[in-house]
């Protein structure tokens, strides 16, 4: 018998506006010692499906209109709140996407790992203590003994993942619910730490459930894969038949919106050169342990931008990337150096003397939510910078929010609509046509679809392609994703600690990177499906 | 955590003297002295009086020597009470006011903390709305209302407790003590309860949720902790309301304590007294902000080791 039977499973949500159905007729097994990967977009359901197996879907709202589900003969949709309380964290585990926030900032980090020991065991805390240490060291957290008494913020984003999934395991659990425990982290870290889950699981034999957007993730880790779009099952099976033949459109619709091989559009790159940057430096004052330090956020960094150019930017979390980007902006003042755009020296120019500058340059941010103003409706946020910077006159204003909502794709009838009332690729559009609105030269693009499911990520970056080549744009792309690099760029420049390692044609560097970080990098980005 | 103390009580001198100059020159420049009464007073006499008070000197020079007093811990003789010091007077009344503050802050504490956890546990039912509108009126009652109302069902209808006293007859410190505190535990009550609510929101405990930890050990060691740090934070400063704000309290209910000095030394223009009391309770309200900071950073470890970044 399989150790988890789900059949039939439908799930609503019962709420002020109506009825929604998040979940209808979900069915999936899982045997002993094998990985599941459910994968989906934002709101199919993937999560809830799994959070409602363990009673941790709020009820209500939520609601369980039909269906059964059995781990190792248990009758969980049947269980009382006790029953299943005694299942978390003792037969059924579960790690979380975001390590920042899923570990609790105001406990130890041993003291939450032995909890499980704790309320599930009676274990004493001696032994519990000395079971977190060696399962610290096993998921390879160096010096347990002290880390056992550290807080979570001593801790980067992959130690923390680290910790969650040793917290996880502390009682030996059947089944792991892993959800999307990668997404957070680095491509090299991402890949240590899918290769530790498979190591666990081998090891323990544990069967895991692995709830991800990411199909090259799913490809690495699965047996099974079933895939979900808005609260229905689209197609099951093993992993290799659903990648190698795709039933379902959707499917094949998620398949294909990968960003993979090269740019579909011609290099648009001229000899004029349009920002020539010399030994860029921008340093900030840190304090740490009591001495005032400094960190060299981007050290000594030198290149020439091309009129028309994309120009790629890599590199991981603190690599400096995004300090690079804003300091060309001279949002961040740079220390030293020199910028030269369009002929003009940047770095040393004041907020006043940049003004006529900011027209020419512009920033789109990863997080479109957190960077629109939620007061402002799409009008208010599209007419500010076309009359700060007197573009067009009060008379022709609506027209010309109007025809920069048609260039982004966004129909006219939203103009009055505020940002809260868009989904997430809507928004990301909403803060391109700001971006774009005053007529710029030269566009900085930081993550600007990292936040996006697939398909909508591959709508943007087409956006992003027919913009650039409307309005005769240079771009800088700034990413992790060396898939949406290369599909987007010209040159791609990595960056490291500040420094920048590497700047060769996109193609060039793909096929022959010359610094061994570089090759890193490229290895550790899924390459299943590339 | 040490160096951090000592710069604050660094800074607190310059606001300190700011105090002390903005209440020496204020009250010397309203109406009337503290020997200025309906009577005549012989010329003669009140010359001496004020020569014996130093008054006929130049402003500057009397508040020179106020503070070189000052520094020596002296805070001067009372104008209205001959024959009896600043020092005497405060030090008579700390006693009762220090401990009728102190239980208004346990009552703030206890039913506060009580009535918010209550109310966040199970948000939007009776269990929530029961609790915070009776916070709500707390905070609009005015204790000088309050005060004889509890005085008047407890004391008079029940008559479970005495009217009025201090330490005289037992029981005699419940009603003040609620009084005063009735307040606070209203804005207690609203903190805990929104805080709480905010941390029960957190991934982190979704992640205590999903250990299969009870429900018990999920509020009050993983979540209580996050949510107190605005009720520490409110708790510091409101202390030192609490015992410079407790006149009103102390005249309802006739406690012997520093609130009456206070306003009987406005009345009186009795310059000296008025000085000592405000730069006493400044004193407080330095401490106790001081106090719910270090407290706040003890609670929160992110905060902690910023402090010990600088120590």
């Amino acid at each position: 018998m399989a150790l988890l039977e789900v059949s039939n499973l439908s799930i609503s949500f019962h709420t002020r506006h109506g009825v929604t159905k998040a979940i209808d007729n979900v069915s999936f097994s899982l045997e002993q010692g094998q990985t599941l990967g459910i994968v989906g977009e934002s709101g199919s359901g993937k999560s809830v499906c799994c959070y409602s197996l363990l009673g941790l879907i709020p009820t209500p709202p939520g609601r369980i209109d039909s269906g059964t589900a059995f781990f190792a003969g248990q009758d969980l949709l049947n269980s009382s709140e006790e029953q299943l309380r005694q299942l978390r964290g003792n037969k059924i585990a579960m790690i979380f996407q975001d390590p920042m926030t899923s570990l609790n900032p105001f406990l130890r980090i041993g003291e939450q790992m032995i909890e499980p020991l704790i309320y599930h065991r009676n274990s004493n805390r001696r032994d519990a203590r000395k079971q977190a240490i060696a399962l610290l060291e096993e998921v390879g957290i160096r010096n347990p003994q002290r880390t056992y008494n550290c807080y979570p913020h001593e801790f980067s984003g992959g130690m923390r993942q680290r910790v969650m999934i040793a917290m996880a395991l502390i009682a030996e659990p059947q089944l792991l619910i892993a959800d999307e425990p990668t997404t957070a982290l680095d491509v090299t870290v991402q890949k240590q730490i899918l290769e530790l889950i498979n190591q666990l699981r081998l090891k323990r034999n544990l069967s895991v459930i692995f709830i991800s957007h990411d199909l090259g993730v799913v490809a690495d880790v699965a047996d099974q894969v079933l895939v979900m779009n808005a609260g229905r099952m689209v197609e099951q099976g093993t992993t290799r038949s659903l990648f190698n033949h795709p039933e379902a459109e959707y499917t094949r619709k998620l398949l294909a919106a990968i960003p993979r091989g090269n740019k579909p559009t011609a290099n648009r790159a001229t000899v004029q050169t349009l920002l020539s940057v010399t030994e860029l430096t921008t340093r900030f004052k840190t304090y740490h342990q009591g001495k005032q330090d400094e960190l060299i956020a981007v050290n000594k960094v030198s290149f020439n931008l091309q009129r028309g150019e994309i120009l790629g930017l890599v590199g991981e979390s603190g690599s400096g990337k995004s300090t690079l980007g804003r300091s060309l902006l001279n949002l961040i003042p740079p220390s030293s150096g020199s910028v030269i755009f369009a002929g003009e020296e940047l770095v040393g120019k004041n907020q006043h003397a940049m003004k006529p500058w900011r027209r020419r340059m512009q920033m789109i941010f990863q997080d479109p939510y957190a960077s629109l103003n939620p007061r402002m409706t799409i009008y208010d946020a599209l007419a500010e910078p076309l009359l700060l910077h007197g573009i067009t006159t009060k008379k022709n204003l609506e027209q010309h929010v109007l025809h920069l909502m048609d260039d982004v794709g966004l129909a006219r009838a939203y103009v009055r609509k505020y940002p809260h009332e868009f989904s997430g690729g809507q928004r990301q559009r909403i803060a391109i046509g700001r971006a774009i609105a005053t007529k710029p030269e030269f566009v900085v693009a930081d993550e600007p679809v990292s936040a996006l499911d697939v398909t909508i990520q591959k709508q943007i970056l087409e956006l992003l392609l027919n913009l650039v080549e409307q309005h005769n744009l240079t771009m800088l792309f700034i990413s992790h994703d060396l898939a949406v690099v290369r599909y987007l760029c010209d040159r791609i420049m990595v960056m490291r600690q500040g420094q920048l390692i590497e700047i060769a044609g996109t193609e060039i560097l793909w096929n022959s990177p010359t610094h061994e970080y570089t090759k890193t990098l490229l290895s550790s980005s899924s390459t299943a499906l590339g | 955590m040490w160096r951090f103390i000592g710069s604050r009580l660094l800074q607190a001198i310059p606001v300190l003297f700011i105090v002390i100059a903005l209440t020496f020159f204020l009250v010397r420049f309203a109406p009337g002295g503290p020997f200025s009464t309906e009577k005549a007073v012989v010329p003669e006499v009140k010359r001496a009086l004020e020569a014996q008070y130093h008054l006929d000197q130049p402003l500057l020079v009397q508040f020179g020597s106020y503070l070189s007093d000052l520094a020596r811990g002296d805070f001067g003789p009372s104008f209205k009470y001959p024959g009896r010091s600043v020092n005497e007077l405060i030090a008579a009344g700390i006693p009762a006011t220090a401990e009728l503050g102190f239980y208004a802050l346990i009552v703030a504490v206890v039913l506060g903390m009580t009535a918010g956890i209550v109310a966040a546990l199970s948000p939007n039912t009776w269990r929530d709305y029961l609790p915070m509108s009776s916070a709500m009126i707390g905070i609009c009652m005015p204790t000088f209302l309050l005060g004889p109302l509890l005085v008047l069902i407890f004391g008079l209808w029940l008559e479970w407790t005495p009217v009025s006293g201090w330490g005289e007859v037992p029981g005699d410190k419940i009603l003040p003590s609620l009084t005063l505190g009735a307040a606070y535990a209203a804005y207690v009550a609203r903190l805990t309860r929104s805080g709480l609510l905010e941390v029960l929101s957190q991934d982190y405990i979704r992640t205590a949720r999903a250990k299969g930890l009870p429900n018990f050990i999920i509020v009050f060691k993983h979540a209580l902790r996050g949510s107190l740090i605005p009720v520490v934070a409110f708790l510091g400063p409101a202390f030192a309301g609490l015992l410079s704000g407790s006149f009103v309290v102390e005249t309802i209910f006739q406690v012997p304590g520093l609130g009456r000095f206070f306003v009987q030394a406005a009345f009186n223009r009795d310059y000296t007294l008025i000085l000592g009391s405000t730069v006493f309770f400044a004193v407080l309200i330095v401490v106790f902000n001081l106090l719910s900071d270090v407290l706040a950073a003890w609670l929160n470890p992110r905060l902690r080791s910023g402090l010990g970044d600088r120590s």
